[in-house]
């Protein structure tokens, strides 16, 4: 079973489950990982939420996190229209301030992706670095129940299209039955359908939906499944369910990229979305980067807020910041 | 056996819930003879940033509220004021050092004050309002709506009734409101804060800061979320500056009045903190 793992897995997880890969070796392995000390992943997410950030470090995190958003939408009701203004405020996130760096990326349904490369024009990145990268949620997000031909027909549109991203989600109902190799498959044929005509690939990142996982030690799992199976990324949700992203699971998710790193080398990056809306949270989630994986985890290609609120939250800090007088609603753009 | 006193440390009245200064400072508020009668909560320009995001979420809910809805809600006020006079007059005996009978006349004076601005809550629109006569075919409609947030700093003497002739006004046309009790006297605003919160007034729609004045005032007046700003009560400030400060975002300023009540019951007092919208719409022509 599984010949398509076998043939498209990576070395490294062929070298870590030290055989072919099969449900029984996934599970082999992944239930072999230690559980997770939760009190004390909770207690250390606290700990590193009670920093204080002020001043110039305040304004440097302001930007850091700018340039490290999302900008999304992922809404039934989206329209041309909506992904036009959306990609207006990611290339001018502030239009009283031009020395406002622009985000890292705009998040849309697969097929909105032409209004986005179309509205970000010379500012959209094709691939480079530089410039806003298009992202694109497939795979019948947010629920992921679609039969794989459908789901990888999902990524390949969007890929078409000119998304730089795709945002794929786990099927969470095989990884709760066990169904390890099916979920390990599913990401492989994916990360496939994200090749281009010219052979490169468009970045792939696994939502594991940690609200519906239940443990952390399900997350821990999903995280090394999804990194084995060659997820660029982890992206903790799809924002569609409660909880979202939280502390303590980008904490944990961290840490399983930071031991990938000090296994393989490799730099896995890390997305959490959902629920983050005050520049308050953010910039606990950097102060978790920096003091989980290092300061060099900082930026777009390894660390992303997938956000839509949170951006104006941080543009009124930011003029507080430049002000010195608080600022209002009234002077930033409505979403 | 004697019993020992319970000295009570009053807190800040923000989005319908009491916390404690965001800072962690009190201050001692004195009798006017200086004995010690309690500790109020010392607030800083970051509980004055969290009551303007009170007011501002409780803005559309209190605005959107029928006339005759805002009219009922304030009469209420006055009905609990009423059940609690005996409290107000202690406080105000003791802390502004008056006669009783003084103090009764204040409470009394307040109670009607709210009574009275009450009334107004479905009036003034048909004073203000007005169907415009134009050469067309058109109607002509000049109404009042409600500024928005309005910053306040309550009159520092007579604690109950300079205060009651602040808030009131700028509740009845729909404003939400932050206010800034009398400095040395600020029990009487942390008893109208309990008053509110067992009343029908939605959480946010007034919030009250203690503390001091002249460290939140230019907080308030340079707030770009702040719609208006009423400095009755900052005769003693500088606020000659805070009016510049306020013209930064054009807010509607109201400047200091002082007098033994600086906020005499007033028709104006409620119009001061409206903005005219006049629409015109087709008539039918049939």
């Amino acid at each position: 079973m599984h010949d398509a793992g076998k043939e498209l897995a990576r070395p490294t997880a062929l070298e870590m489950l030290d055989g072919p890969i099969t449900d029984a070796s996934l599970r082999r392995y992944l239930d072999g990982i230690p559980g997770v000390d939760a009190v004390g992943l909770e207690q250390r997410a606290a700990d590193l939420g009670s920093r204080s950030i002020k001043t110039t470090s305040k304004a440097w995190a302001l930007d850091t996190i700018i340039r490290l958003i999302d900008l999304t939408t992922l809404e039934g009701a989206d329209t041309p229209g909506k992904v036009r203004s959306l990609s207006a405020k990611a290339v001018t996130p502030d239009a009283s301030d031009r020395s406002t760096p622009q985000v890292a990326a705009v998040c849309v349904y697969g097929d909105m992706v032409p209004y986005a490369v179309e509205a970000l024009g010379a500012h959209h990145s094709v691939g480079g670095e530089g410039g806003i990268n298009v992202a694109a949620v497939a795979t019948a997000f947010p629920s992921g129940r679609a039969s794989l031909a459908v789901k990888l027909a999902d990524t390949a549109d969007a890929v078409d299209a000119g998304a730089d991203e795709i945002d794929m989600v786990i099927d969470r109902g095989a990884f709760l039955s066990g169904r390890y190799g099916q979920v390990y498959d599913e990401i492989v044929a994916v990360k496939e359908a994200c090749r281009r005509s010219d052979g490169s690939y468009a970045h792939l990142k696994v939502i594991l939906e940690t609200g519906e996982l239940n443990t952390y030690d399900n997350v821990r799992r999903a995280s090394w499944l999804s990194i084995l199976a060659g997820g660029d990324f982890i992206k903790t949700s799809t924002g569609k369910v409660s909880p979202a992203a939280t502390l303590p699971v980008t904490l944990l998710m961290l840490q399983v990229v930071r031991d990938w790193h000090l296994l393989t080398g490799e730099k896995v990056g890390v997305k959490p979305a959902g629920g983050i809306r005050s520049s308050k949270d953010a910039i606990k989630y950097l102060v978790t980067v920096a003091e989980t994986v290092g300061e060099e985890w900082l930026q777009p290609h390894l660390f992303r807020f997938g956000a839509s609120s949170l951006l104006n939250d941080v543009l009124l800090q930011r003029q507080k910041l430049t002000t010195g007088q608080y600022s209002g609603a009234d002077y930033v753009t409505i979403d | 056996m004697s019993r020992l006193t319970v000295p009570k440390t009053y807190k800040l009245y923000i989005g319908g819930k009491f916390p404690r200064s965001e800072s962690g400072r009190t201050y001692e508020v004195r009798a006017a003879d200086g004995g010690f009668l309690a500790n109020a909560a010392k607030a800083s320009r970051k509980d004055a940033r969290d009551a303007v995001v009170a007011a501002r979420a409780a803005l559309s809910g209190w605005s959107g509220a029928t006339a005759y809805n805002r009219g009922q809600v304030l009469y209420r006020i006055a009905e609990l004021l009423e059940g609690r006079r005996a409290q107000f007059i202690d406080e105000i005996v003791h802390v502004e050092g008056v006669s009783p009978a003084e103090a009764a006349a204040q409470v009394d004076a307040a109670i009607d004050r709210w009574v009275w601005y009450a009334g107004w809550a479905d009036k003034y629109q048909q004073v203000t309002g007005n169907a415009n006569p134009v050469s067309g075919p058109y109607f002509n409609l000049s109404v009042a709506e409600p500024t928005g947030v309005v910053a306040v700093i309550a009159p520092q003497q007579n604690s109950l009734i300079g205060l009651v002739g602040v808030v009131a006004p700028a509740l009845v046309a729909g404003n939400t409101v932050v206010v800034v009790a009398s400095e040395a006297a600020p029990l009487s605003a942390i008893s109208l804060a309990e008053v509110l919160a067992t009343s029908d007034v939605p959480g946010g729609v007034v919030n009250i800061l203690t503390g001091s004045p002249a460290e939140m005032a230019p907080w308030l007046a340079g707030h770009a979320d702040v719609n208006a700003i009423d400095l009755t009560g900052a005769t003693e400030l500088d606020w000659v500056d805070l009016e510049i400060a306020a013209a930064e975002t054009l807010k509607r300023v109201l400047r200091p009045a002082g007098g033994v009540d600086a906020a005499a019951p007033a028709l104006e007092r409620i119009t001061w903190l409206t903005e005219t919208k006049t629409v015109w719409h087709t008539k039918a022509l049939i």
